[in-house]
């Protein structure tokens, strides 16, 4: 039996040019052209003078001059592997461009731009790549698009993984690249599986195509992308020190290409995604042991990037019950976000940062309602999670399981159906079932810890406390307290990896006999950090003040 | 590497971290559901990755593999395994047996009501009897959870969790006395108290508390300024 890689034989729907080209051609005559792209008369004040289109004005069968000018040094830029100007094409003019004529209009298509890159095979890919993500925020795509998308990820990635592209791009055009393939997927499935209204037509069009945002090809190519980069290896090679990735941002400065190792590096990202919307918590974790989440990396160079990695790191182990780890990792990114912001105010990201920024608060309100740790939170952390939340976590104490189940439908991800439908069966939308699952399964997770909060409020308050007493308050029975007693044991230890049980308890005990020993837990002070924090902060005033020569 | 072929049968293990996305590999991770009921082994990832191309093509699933899975993941116990299968199996699916007694059987041994699982253990020994090494699998959770909360423990509480009275209860109290530390005392009551190890849950006082400890670190940020 032979299993060969499922992702190397993966072609697309059928549709669409063939892979495997060769990089950009190192042609060298592209007719006059300025040196500086910004400097162009249409660019300077971000194309403010550029007059709106006409209404009625078909811009899908003509090339602005704009466009032209354009994509003639988008080109010649990703052929001198200049990254900075790349960038600032790809996420300023763009944008601009996008906001002052391509509004309600997709931007021209491939064939009419193609002449003035000439036809160059892989360009027109990168073109493509960014026409589809622009129509697709622009309306609901057909499904003809979105096939046509799928055969363009395909060629692309088969062009990057078997071709041998020799570009430089910015690592923000590459996370962009794996972001929107996953969307698009997910995309496709909540597409698919909404199959009330749809007519015959449409249903047999979708019943061709199969092939289309197919999952195994999805996750083989998120996989071909890790397997064939060596990214895997790279980082552990970077520990000895014998290469160098993360300390140049990925990016190579002896003339090669940062497209493969820098797309490995994100489709381990991409993956840790996937996972989660699939419900497979534990193999996205494991999908992401590679990447040090707590050390830097090439994920901290574009922002988004991070943000989804530690939200579904952090997604995972709430799933997990690893309530520590998923705290740890929301306070992390929650004040790099907070340090931050201010930075991304103007970018095209902000809103999808805003949004993962709330989920995010949401997400870390249900830990700690469910595992009490609030040392382990910083204190403008802290500030803003009170201001969104306080009173809802204090209901979820209460075990009011409403309030879990609206933050969780608030925070939870896309979950999808990866399936095809069962065409004939009877027609119903099942774009819901998978995240009715998750829900059900976390709540009744959430119905089992229900005594736990009780059972820490009174453990709080005394040293020791008999069975007997403490059923009598909690006005339960004494196997139900002892039922309790052990839920909590169970619940607040989680067992590592490697087989050690870890406890995440904030209220300490034993029992001895039908005796409840509480712990001496008194909040330790950190006057070490504290004292030496003022030691050095007197320093520099002193320092300061040496400095300063009185007249 | 993938893409090769193989003259020599590939250990699923192998399989499954080199080409887990992969429909071809279904007939094989099935068998080694099998072999790990025979054996007594167990392995997550193998089990996650098939149920994950059960989802992917749901016409092939296999209720009796996935019952079989579901029951080593209740072995699993401590460790959160039933879950994160449940995760991966249709909702639809959940609602039908033997999956409702699973849960019910999980549910149970969650919340620590160990005489309600052992009575539907009971009434259930069909489903359970197929996986060999459950009911011991079982009584060492049981073991685990006790051993988390008591120092000195009552006989009857013991035999309610791992379902064993009388003279058994006593050889297996004997056994982990030999083997494990444990030992027996007398009760106020009159009863007979198990006193498990001490370790770091039951006994507060071992755990190092790390909160009174300063880094290396921060200190060395002092160096300069005492110079």
């Amino acid at each position: 039996m032979s299993y060969n890689d499922y992702g190397r034989d993966y072609g697309g729907g059928g549709r669409g040019g063939g892979g495997g080209g060769g990089g950009s051609r190192m042609n060298e005559d592209v007719g006059a052209y300025e040196p500086d792209y910004d400097d162009r008369p249409e660019f300077r004040d971000g194309f403010r003078d550029l007059a709106p289109p006409e209404p009625g004005q078909d811009l899908g069968s003509y090339v602005p001059d704009v466009v032209k000018t354009f994509v003639v040094y988008l080109y010649r830029h990703i052929r001198e592997k200049n990254v900075y100007e790349i960038h600032q094409m790809y996420e300023g003019s763009f944008q601009k461009l996008s906001e002052r004529m391509f509004q309600k209009t997709p931007w021209p298509a491939v064939e009419l731009i193609a002449p003035y890159v000439e036809n160059d095979h892989v360009f027109c890919l990168l073109y493509k790549e960014m026409w589809f993500r622009h129509a697709y925020a622009l309306l609901s795509p057909s499904l003809e698009q979105r096939c046509d998308s799928w055969d363009n990820y395909c060629n692309l990635f088969q062009v990057i993984l078997h071709g041998n592209v020799n570009m430089q791009l910015p690592n923000q055009w590459l996370w962009d690249m794996v972001d929107e393939f996953i969307y698009q997927f997910q995309s496709f499935c909540q597409y698919r599986a909404k199959l009330k209204s749809r007519g015959d037509h449409e249903l047999a069009l979708l019943r061709q195509c199969d092939e289309v945002w197919n999952v195994y090809g999805v996750l083989n190519y998120l996989q071909a992308l890790i397997d064939k980069s060596m990214i895997i290896e790279i980082l552990e090679e970077e520990k000895d020190g014998t290469v160098t990735f993360t300390a140049t941002d990925g990016y190579d400065y002896q003339g090669g290409t940062n497209v493969l190792k820098v797309l490995g590096y994100f489709s381990i990202v991409g993956l840790l995604r996937v996972h989660c919307l699939l419900g497979d918590y534990h193999s996205g974790l494991k999908a992401l042991v590679a990447i040090d989440i707590n050390a830097p990396g090439v994920y901290s160079t574009v922002i988004s990037c991070h943000i989804t990695m530690i939200y579904y790191f952090g997604f995972a182990n709430l799933m997990l019950r690893r309530y520590v780890d998923g705290i740890r990792a929301f306070n992390q990114v929650l004040l790099y976000i907070i340090k931050t912001k201010q930075y991304h105010q103007r970018s095209p990201q902000y809103d999808q940062i805003h949004k993962k920024n709330e989920q995010m608060y949401a997400l870390l309100a249900i830990c700690l309602s469910l595992c009490p740790h609030g040392k382990l939170i910083e204190e403008n952390v802290n500030n803003q999670l009170r201001e969104k939340y306080a009173d809802k976590m204090l209901r979820m104490q209460r075990s009011d399981e409403a309030v879990f189940d609206e933050l969780f439908s608030y925070a939870c991800p896309k979950f999808i159906t990866p399936s095809p439908p069962n065409y004939d069966e009877p027609l119903v939308n099942y774009n819901q079932d998978a995240y009715r699952l998750q829900l059900k399964l976390f709540l009744s997770e959430v119905r089992q810890q229900q005594l736990l909060s009780s059972i820490r409020s009174f453990l709080k308050l005394y040293t020791t406390i008999s069975i007997g007493k403490l059923a009598s308050f909690m006005d339960i029975d004494e196997p139900t307290v002892r039922m309790a007693l052990f839920t909590y044991k169970h619940k607040t230890h989680v067992i590592d990896t490697d087989g050690t049980v870890l406890s995440n308890a904030d209220v300490e005990f034993y029992i001895d006999d039908d005796m409840v020993h509480i712990a001496d837990t008194k909040v330790t002070k950190r006057f070490g950090d504290h004292f030496i924090r003022h030691i050095m902060r007197f320093e520099d005033i002193i320092s300061e003040l040496e400095k300063v020569q009185l007249e | 590497m993938p893409g090769l072929v193989q003259q020599v049968p590939i250990s699923v293990e192998h399989l499954v971290q080199l080409n887990p996305y992969n429909p071809d590999i279904l007939p094989d991770l099935e068998s080694y559901v099998q072999e790990q009921v025979s054996q007594q082994t167990y392995s997550l990832d193998a089990n996650l990755c098939l149920l994950r191309l059960y989802q992917f093509e749901p016409a092939r699933l296999n209720v009796h593999v996935i019952t079989r899975i579901l029951v080593k993941a209740l072995m699993a116990l401590p460790a959160p395994d039933f879950n994160l299968c449940m995760f991966l199996i249709p909702e639809r699916l959940q609602m039908e047996e033997p999956f409702l007694t699973l849960a019910t059987l999980a549910h149970f041994l969650e919340t620590a009501r160990f005489r309600e699982f052992w009575d539907e253990a009971n009434r259930n020994r069909d489903i359970l009897e197929v996986v060999p090494g459950f009911e011991q699998a079982i009584q060492d959770y049981a073991i685990h959870v006790l051993s988390l909360t008591y120092q000195k423990l009552p006989r009857q509480i013991l035999a309610e969790a791992i379902n064993v009275e009388g003279l058994s209860l006593d050889k297996y109290i004997e056994h982990q006395q030999v083997n494990n530390g444990w030992s027996l005392e007398k009760g106020h009551g009159g009863g007979q108290l198990v006193v498990l190890p001490p370790n770091e849950d039951n006994h507060p006082v071992l755990r190092k508390n790390a909160a009174d400890s300063i880094p290396l670190e921060l200190v060395a940020k002092l160096f300069p300024v005492l110079s």
